[in-house]
């Protein structure tokens, strides 16, 4: 009987009916991000905020009784190695996939999971992302169209600039916002007296610097990754700068501030998500999280934990595994933290998969980020 | 003007530890044929030594007495007994896919024993500003440079104004013949592995608090170093001082005065011009060998 049982079992792992070991017992969630390379910061915030928010619904039972198999996959912050990754996850018939946050990684991984119909919840803030008409796209924070518009209300309003220098990164993410800041200065008619290009992963910043200072504008606008926003906020310092420094989230976050030191105290701008928001749910997570991984996490913390909880949450609103119908059903969907306590702020995804939440603007000052005022959804 | 000396000062500072790092390549590859390709990363490697040690209790200076130590240890002495002496005699390709196998291992043991995160790291001076001209000048610069200074002028009265040094120089140019005329050839070659240690570290504790300490630093030092030491001659220390130095002003002047978008490119414009007109570097020595 037991050989009988064998043999039948052979066959049928053979044929194929038995499927992945994960089928029944588990849900295949497979995470592709940034763990080394120029990405790794934002990438290994966003997988411990994800791994915290897994770790506490498998603890609870799972989704839909499922537990969460979330295997991680390193793209190595190249494009080409982050859609080959993509391909082999999708081999394996995911249900939804998180993840990367680069967004030149998103812009190519796009096209193999819009074939194959599967949502991927992204950490990308390139606008072109959700440009492109695909309904498989999820973003965890704003895309730089929505975040853009935000800060040049604050120029324009708030600083009361008439003309402007841009210093930016450029990759997919710099060229993305610099563009749409631009745009906003246009509208705005305030002026762009000087655009900087650097390179990411730079040093030096001071022959920036000097054309930068050579403008005489009104106000800086900095859009650089974490480590050359330091740089360059202590170069700045040095060389004298005095117009106000403006940035959107990462300029304000705690890593730029302890690697500027003091260089960073006055930097103002924008921030789409922070552990410093004065909410209690998102100061929660911000202790929890520092608790398990020991460091204070940053904005791509936030967006791997959410992304999790609304992967949960659209799964148990439609009661079914179906990443055709996870997509449908997410399109135009609001969470409040009544329904989802761990979705931290009410969220809504509007039908191109752009996100729209409260917002804040903030301030360094004695080396911490200081919340200044709470800007309301775009959408109310 | 004073924009230019700004530009010079800073660009001569990144300059120097380009050259130190470029004579580190120049050195190993005259004594042993090693184009060493992990020399990016044997430069990000020491400052996360030294702060290993501040964790433990030690102050800036020792852990930086530490930190030296252990590079000389392990990126001279274990470097030279683990991975090129029994590379090298199978030839040069070999060894330098071993030293690029090396220097991923090496960036990747950096993030996971340490953290994907850059750290900052202690200046040798309190950073104060000093104006020269209407240009600031940060003492962290004149510090950088100083000390940069100091360690290839060291060298070069080692390796010119004493016996060990014309050893070692005599192994580089004919080792068969130094060893003809009863010079330790093998221990002059350990040497320049030991100092290259010891140079790697001295980059290192420069370079880190403006570079802030992270496991990538290796892949632009280790580039910008090679570039300069082509540019400058590969087969002379002067030669990869030179090319330290252009590399580093050129980068700063071009991204000023010409784009910032494409500031990459001109090092590299360079390079090829150098090929072109003078394929031993603008201070190197023609090679000849018998085949």
């Amino acid at each position: 009987m037991l050989r009988l049982g064998f043999i039948v079992s052979v066959i049928a792992a053979g044929l194929g009916l038995s499927g992945p070991s994960y089928a029944q017992s588990t849900v295949y969630i497979p995470a592709v991000l940034e763990l080394s390379g120029a990405g790794a910061v934002p990438g290994t915030n966003f997988r411990d905020g994800m791994l915290l928010a897994i770790d506490e619904i498998n603890a609870k039972g799972g989704i839909l009784g499922r537990k969460i198999d979330t295997p991680i996959l390193d793209t190595q912050s190249d494009a080409g190695t982050s859609r080959a990754q993509i391909q082999k996850v999708l081999d394996n018939k995911p249900y939804v996939i998180l993840g990367p946050v680069f967004s030149g990684s998103v812009l190519v991984d796009m096209m193999l999971t819009q074939q194959a119909e599967i949502p991927e919840i992204v950490g990308g803030e390139a606008a072109a992302i959700t440009q492109k008409g695909d309904p498989y796209v999820f973003r965890t924070s704003f895309g730089q169209q929505f975040s853009m518009p935000k800060i040049a209300n604050y120029v324009r309003d708030g600083i009361k600039a008439k003309s402007v220098a841009v210093l930016w990164v450029n990759n997919d993410f710099g060229k993305g916002g610099r563009d749409n800041f631009v745009k906003e200065m246009n509208t705005r008619n305030i002026k762009v007296v000087a655009d900087v290009a650097t390179e990411s992963g730079q040093t030096d910043f001071s022959a920036d610097v000097v054309k930068i200072k050579a403008a005489n504008a009104d106000a800086i606008f900095v859009y650089t990754n974490e480590e050359e926003s330091a740089r360059f906020l202590k170069e700045a310092k040095k060389q004298g700068i005095k117009a106000p420094l403006i940035g959107e989230t990462t300029l304000l976050g705690q890593k730029v501030i302890d690697l500027a030191g003091g260089a960073a105290n006055g930097v103002r701008g924008h921030v789409g998500l922070t552990v410093d928001a004065p909410i209690p749910a998102v100061q929660e997570f911000a202790a929890k999280f520092k608790k398990r991984f020991n460091y204070v996490c940053d904005h791509n913390g936030i967006k791997g934990y959410t992304a999790v909880y609304f992967i949960k949450y659209v799964t148990e609103k439609m009661g079914k595994f179906d990443s055709k119908g996870f997509a449908e059903t997410a399109h135009g969907l609001t969470i409040t933290p009544k329904q989802e306590p761990q979705i931290l702020m009410e969220a809504t995804w509007d039908k191109n998969g752009d996100i729209d939440r409260e917002s804040f603007l903030g301030e360094v000052v004695d080396g911490k980020q200081k919340i200044v005022q709470t800007l309301p959804k775009l959408g109310n | 003007m004073a924009s230019f000396i700004q530009l010079l000062v800073s660009g001569l500072a990144t300059g120097a530890i380009y050259a130190l790092i470029a004579v580190g390549f120049t050195l190993l590859w005259q004594t042993s044929q090693t184009i060493n390709f992990a020399q990016g990363e044997f430069v990000m490697l020491p400052a996360f030594f030294i702060l290993a040690a501040m964790n433990l209790g030690a102050p800036f200076w020792l852990a930086a007495l530490i930190g030296i130590a252990v590079s000389i240890f392990i990126l001279g002495l274990i470097f030279k007994i683990v991975i090129v002496d029994p590379m090298l005699r199978h030839g040069v390709l070999p060894l330098v896919i071993s030293t690029i196998a090396l220097s991923l291992f090496l960036k990747e043991v950096a993030k996971d024993f340490y953290s994907s995160q850059a750290q900052p790291f202690p200046a040798l001076v309190p950073s104060t500003d000093i104006h020269v001209f209407g240009a600031v000048v940060s003492t962290q610069s004149l510090a950088v440079l100083a000390v940069a200074i100091a360690a290839v002028v060291a060298l070069h009265l080692l390796l010119n104004k004493t016996r060990l040094g014309r050893c070692m120089q005599a192994t580089a140019q004919n080792p068969t013949l130094a060893r003809i005329l009863g010079i330790p050839v093998r221990r002059m070659v350990l040497y320049t592995f030991l100092i290259n240690g010891a140079l790697v570290a001295i980059a290192s504790i420069l370079i880190s608090p403006i570079y802030l300490a992270k496991f990538t630093n290796g892949e632009t030092l280790g580039m910008a170093a090679f570039l300069a030491a082509i540019i400058g001659g590969f087969n002379q220390v002067r030669g990869a001082i030179l090319g330290g130095i252009i590399l580093g002003i050129l980068d700063n002047l071009s991204a000023a005065y010409i784009s910032s978008q494409y500031r990459g490119a001109f090092p590299l414009l360079i390079l090829v011009g150098v090929i072109l007109l003078r394929p031993q570097g603008l201070l190197g020595r023609i090679e000849e060998r018998t085949v």
